[in-house]
C-alpha cells in the first residue's frame, strides 16, 4: 500500500486534515478526514446555571455564534416551559435571517467563488477573494464589503454585540428595537434582496454559463445519494428559525418528520478513533459504514440538503431561484455536492426576503417582546438550522436551573460522515493509476470539502478558499518518493 | 513572504489561533478597510483564517524574525503548545490576543474537568452517543492503510503566558475592532506601555455604562430570567448580577446597552489580578445586611454558580487555576 498523504498542515494548526491513501497500483484505497480538536462543552457545562447557556455555547463558533445563541435560548424556552410572544420570535427570526444572509454571503465570495470565477486550476496566488476581485471588478468587492458591514452592524444594533451577541433569554429577548431603528433595519433588508438578486445573477453568468463548470458540478466523482436532513414550516418550506426536522431520502421519499425534541428516535452519533469529532447517522437505519444509499443511515445537513428536504420556499423569489435549480440539474433530490454553493445563494436571497418581511411586519416594534417564565426548569431542547446543518442543544437541569447534562449535535458535525465520504470519491475519481498529481487536482479534490463550508470543531475556517496542503507520497516502506506542497 | 524575498522596510506580521472560536479573527477582519492598511505596514506571514498559512516557513525563519505575533486561543493539545513555543521563538513581541490567549476563556471552563471526564462525557455518556464497542480517539490509529495520528489532549487548559513568556495582553471576548485598531495604531506609531501591560482602559464597564446609577443596596440577587428590569436604571442595583463593576472598560457597555448584564469578558480592571474575587468583594459591599448569615443566604440563593457567574472567562488565569486532580494509580479524575 502506497500512502499519499495530504495533509492540510492543519496537523500543526489543529483544525483538520485529510489523509488519503493508495494502492501499489496507484488507485485511491480509502481518505480520511481528521479533527484533531475537542474541548469538552457537553462537560464543562455541567454545574453553569442555565441562563448562562447561550453566552457560554456562542462560544463554540465565532464565525456562527448567532445559531449557538439562537438553539440555545430556545432549549431556554424549551426547559423553562415558556412560549416567547409574537414580537420576541418575530425579533429573533429577523435577527436571525440577518446573520444568515451574512454568513452565506462571507462563505459564497471568499470560499466558494474563487474556484469558479478564477477556475480551480488556476494558480494559487489568484485563486483567492483578491483574485475574485479583480477579475470581476472592484464594484462588486463594495457590494460584498458593504453586505457584511450590514450584517455586522445590525446584529450589534439588535444584539449588541457583533460577535457573541448578549441577548436572548427564556421567553423572548432582553430588548426590542424602536421605529427609527426598524427603518434602518428595512431599508438594509431591502438592500440585501438586492445583493441576493445580483449574487445569483453573477452564479448564472460565470458558473452556469460555462459548460465546463456545469459539467464539473455533473461530475459523478463530486455525486452522493445519501439522505437529506432540514426544518420546515408547516407548509413544508424551508425555515431556519423553527419547525419541523424532514429527512428526504435519497430515492425523494419521506424518511421522517419530527419535532427537534424528538431527535434522539432518529439521530445517533458514532465514534472512530482516528478523530475527535463524532459521525451523526439516521437511527432507524443504523451505521453501516462510509457509505452512500437508502440502506446506509448516513445523512447530510447542508443548504442543498435542506431544499431537497423541503417541498419549496417561503418567499417568492427564493421559490422561482429553487424551481429554476431542479430543473436545470434534472428534478429532486439534487445530489451533487457542488450545487451545494447554488443552494447557498438561494437561501441568501430567501434570507433577505424574509429580513424585510420581519421589519415590515406590524409586531416587530412591539414592547411585549419579554414574558417571565413561572414553571420550574426540567429538560428542555432547542433546534435552529445554522448554516452548516441542523444545530441541536438539549439540556437537563435540577430544580434550581442548574445544568445536570447537556447534549450539542453541531451543525458540521452532522455532514463529518458525508464529508469524509465526498474527499474519497473525489480522491478516487481524480486519481488513477500514473495520474500526475498536481496542485489544481489537489485543489480539486478539496472543493469536494469546501462546498460543505466545513467549520469542523467550528474552527477550519480559511476564508480565501486555499487550504495548505501537503501531499507526501511515500513507498510502502516510508520511503518518501514525491512531495508536493502548496501555501506552504 | 519567504526570506528569500527581498526586504521591503515592512515590519512582519503573525496571526494565529489555538483553542479558540474564530471570534477574535473575526472581528480583526472587521476593522473591514482599515485591514489595507495592516497590509501596508506589515507583511502578513502567517494569518490562517484570512491569508495562506506558511508554518513551514516560520519554523525555517531565524529567531526574533516575525516583529509581532498576535496570538488567539488558550492551550488545550500538544499541537496548540507546539506553535506557541514556536512563535515565541520566531517572535520579537508577542501578544496575547483575546481572553483565551489572555485568561483561559470559555475554554478553561473545562478546568473543573479532566480529560478523563471530558472524554466519557463526549464518547461514552451523552445519549445520542451510540458506541457499543467503548471507541475512544487515540493519538495512534492503526487502519488497514496504514497509521492515523492525533494530537494528545492535556488535562488542563492553559493560559499563552502559562506557556511560553508574553508581552502584552489585548482582553476581550472577543476583543472589539475598535479596540483591535486601537492596538495596532498603538504599535505602528510606538506607542506601546511597557511590556506586561494589558492594551486597553484603566477604568471599567461602568464608567462607559449608558445606564443611571445611584446608591446600590441590594436585598436580592435576581437571575436574569426572573426579572424585567428597568431599561434605564443600572442593572446591578435592580439585582442582577452585572460584572461591569469589576470589568476593564473597552466595548462601549454593549450588554447592558440591549439589557444583558456585563459577563467579564474584558477581564479585570487595571490592577487586580483576579477577576472573581473581585467581584465577589464588589458584590459583598452592595449587600444591605450586617448579618454574615443573611449575606451567605443572599449570595448562596442569588448566585449558585460562582464559578459561571465569576470565573467564566478566568478560570485558568486565577488563583484557582482549576478544580483539584487526584492520582489515584488508576488515571486522574477531579
Amino acid at each position: 500500500m502506497k500512502r499519499i498523504s495530504i495533509d492540510p498542515i492543519t496537523r500543526l494548526e489543529g483544525h483538520g486534515k485529510i489523509d488519503i491513501f493508495l494502492t501499489e497500483e496507484g488507485e485511491v484505497a480509502n481518505a480520511y478526514l481528521q479533527i484533531p480538536e475537542l474541548r469538552g462543552f457537553e462537560r464543562f457545562c455541567v454545574g453553569r446555571a442555565a441562563e448562562f447557556m447561550p453566552n457560554i455555547t456562542n462560544r463554540i463558533c465565532g464565525v456562527c455564534p448567532e445559531a449557538h445563541h439562537m438553539a440555545s435560548t430556545k432549549a431556554l424556552d424549551a426547559l423553562f416551559k415558556v412560549d416567547p410572544p409574537p414580537t420576541a420570535k418575530k425579533l429573533r427570526e429577523m435577527f436571525y435571517s440577518i446573520f444568515f444572509v451574512t454568513d452565506h454571503t462571507t462563505h459564497f465570495y471568499a470560499l466558494g467563488a474563487p474556484d469558479f470565477v478564477m477556475g480551480p486550476d488556476a494558480p494559487v496566488a489568484e485563486r483567492n477573494i483578491l483574485g475574485v476581485i479583480k477579475k470581476v471588478g472592484m464594484d462588486i468587492a463594495g457590494k460584498v464589503l458593504k453586505m457584511r458591514r450590514d450584517g455586522h452592524h445590525l446584529i450589534k444594533l439588535i444584539g449588541g454585540r457583533p460577535v457573541h451577541p448578549n441577548w436572548g433569554l427564556p421567553g423572548g429577548v432582553s430588548r426590542g428595537i424602536i421605529e427609527e431603528q426598524r427603518e434602518e433595519i428595512e431599508q438594509l433588508g431591502r438592500d440585501a434582496i438586492e445583493f441576493g438578486k445580483f449574487s445569483i445573477q453573477l452564479f448564472n453568468d460565470i458558473v452556469l454559463g460555462n459548460p465546463e463548470y456545469v459539467n464539473l458540478i455533473k461530475n459523478e466523482a463530486y455525486i452522493h445519494r445519501t439522505y437529506n436532513m432540514g426544518t420546515v414550516d408547516e407548509n413544508n418550506h424551508v425555515n431556519f428559525y423553527d419547525g419541523m426536522i424532514r429527512v428526504v431520502g435519497p430515492d425523494g421519499k419521506e424518511h421522517a418528520k419530527y419535532h427537534p425534541k424528538d431527535y434522539q428516535e432518529y439521530v445517533a452519533e458514532h465514534v472512530e478513533p482516528w478523530s475527535y469529532l463524532k459521525f451523526p447517522f439516521l437511527k432507524k437505519i443504523g451505521w453501516k459504514g462510509f457509505v452512500d444509499g437508502v440502506d446506509s443511515g448516513v445523512y447530510k445537513a447542508t443548504p442543498l440538503s435542506r431544499l431537497n428536504a423541503a417541498d419549496g420556499m417561503a418567499t417568492p423569489l427564493a421559490q422561482a431561484e429553487y424551481e429554476r435549480m431542479y430543473d436545470v440539474l434534472g428534478g429532486k433530490p439534487v445530489d451533487h455536492t457542488l450545487a451545494t454553493h447554488w443552494a447557498r445563494l438561494i437561501e441568501l436571497l430567501y434570507s433577505a426576503e424574509r429580513w424585510v418581511e420581519l421589519a415590515t411586519d406590524p409586531d416587530i416594534t412591539g414592547d411585549n417582546f419579554r414574558v417571565l417564565p413561572t414553571e420550574t426548569p426540567t429538560e428542555g431542547v432547542g433546534e435552529v438550522e445554522a448554516p452548516r446543518g441542523t444545530l441541536t442543544h438539549h439540556y437537563w437541569t435540577d430544580e434550581r436551573g442548574i445544568l445536570t447534562k447537556v447534549n450539542l449535535i453541531v451543525g458540521t458535525t452532522n455532514n463529518n460522515a458525508p464529508i469524509n465520504m465526498s474527499v474519497k470519491k473525489a480522491a478516487q475519481g481524480l486519481i488513477k493509476k500514473g495520474t500526475i498529481i498536481t496542485e489544481g487536482l489537489l485543489n480539486t479534490i478539496e472543493m469536494a470539502y469546501r462546498a460543505y463550508d466545513p467549520c469542523m470543531a467550528c474552527a477550519t475556517h480559511t476564508l480565501p478558499g486555499q487550504m495548505p496542503l501537503e501531499v507526501v507520497i511515500r513507498a510502502p516502506d516510508g520511503e518518501i518518493i514525491e512531495r508536493l506542497t502548496q501555501n506552504l | 513572504m519567504s526570506d528569500s524575498e527581498a526586504s521591503n522596510g515592512k515590519g512582519k506580521l503573525a496571526l494565529y489561533w489555538a483553542a479558540s472560536c474564530g471570534g477574535c479573527d473575526i472581528n480583526t477582519l472587521g476593522i473591514n478597510e482599515k485591514i489595507l492598511d495592516v497590509a501596508a505596514a506589515f507583511d502578513i506571514v502567517l494569518w490562517p483564517v484570512a491569508v495562506d498559512a506558511k508554518v513551514r516557513s516560520i519554523e525555517k525563519m531565524p529567531d526574533k524574525n516575525i516583529d509581532l505575533c498576535l496570538f488567539n486561543g488558550a492551550i488545550r493539545t500538544s499541537e496548540q503548545e507546539y506553535m506557541a513555543r514556536l512563535l515565541r521563538q520566531k517572535s520579537k513581541v508577542l501578544v496575547a490576543f483575546g481572553s483565551c490567549a489572555y485568561e483561559g476563556g470559555i475554554p478553561a471552563l473545562a478546568n473543573m474537568n479532566s480529560r478523563e471526564e471530558i472524554f466519557q462525557t463526549a464518547y461514552h455518556d451523552t445519549p445520542s452517543t451510540d458506541n457499543p464497542q467503548g471507541t475512544r480517539p487515540q493519538t495512534e490509529t492503526e487502519v488497514p492503510e496504514g497509521t492515523l495520528y492525533l494530537p494528545f489532549f492535556y488535562d488542563t487548559v492553559k493560559t499563552l503566558d502559562q506557556c511560553v513568556a508574553v508581552e502584552y495582553y489585548l482582553p476581550g471576548c472577543p476583543p472589539e475592532p475598535e479596540r483591535i485598531w486601537d492596538a495596532i495604531v498603538a504599535i505602528l506609531e510606538n506607542k506601546l506601555p511597557p511590556p506586561g501591560s494589558v492594551i486597553g482602559a484603566i477604568t471599567t464597564v461602568c464608567d462607559e455604562c449608558p445606564r443611571t446609577r445611584t446608591e446600590k443596596k441590594i436585598k436580592e440577587f435576581k437571575r436574569t430570567w426572573e426579572i424585567i428590569p428597568d431599561p434605564e436604571i443600572c442593572l446591578l442595583e435592580q439585582g442582577i448580577v452585572c460584572c461591569g463593576i469589576a470589568t476593564r472598560a473597552g466595548c462601549g457597555a454593549n450588554c447592558p446597552t440591549v439589557g444583558s448584564p456585563c459577563i467579564g469578558c474584558y477581564g479585570p480592571n487595571e490592577g487586580v489580578e483576579d477577576f472573581g474575587s473581585r467581584m465577589m468583594s464588589a458584590l459583598a459591599s452592595v449587600i444591605d445586611s450586617e448579618d454574615p448569615q443573611e449575606i451567605d443566604r443572599i449570595i448562596r440563593e442569588g448566585i449558585p454558580d460562582p464559578i459561571g457567574s465569576f470565573y467564566r472567562f478566568s478560570l485558568a488565569h486565577s488563583l484557582l487555576r482549576r478544580k483539584v486532580l487526584i492520582h489515584d494509580g488508576k488515571g486522574v479524575t477531579v
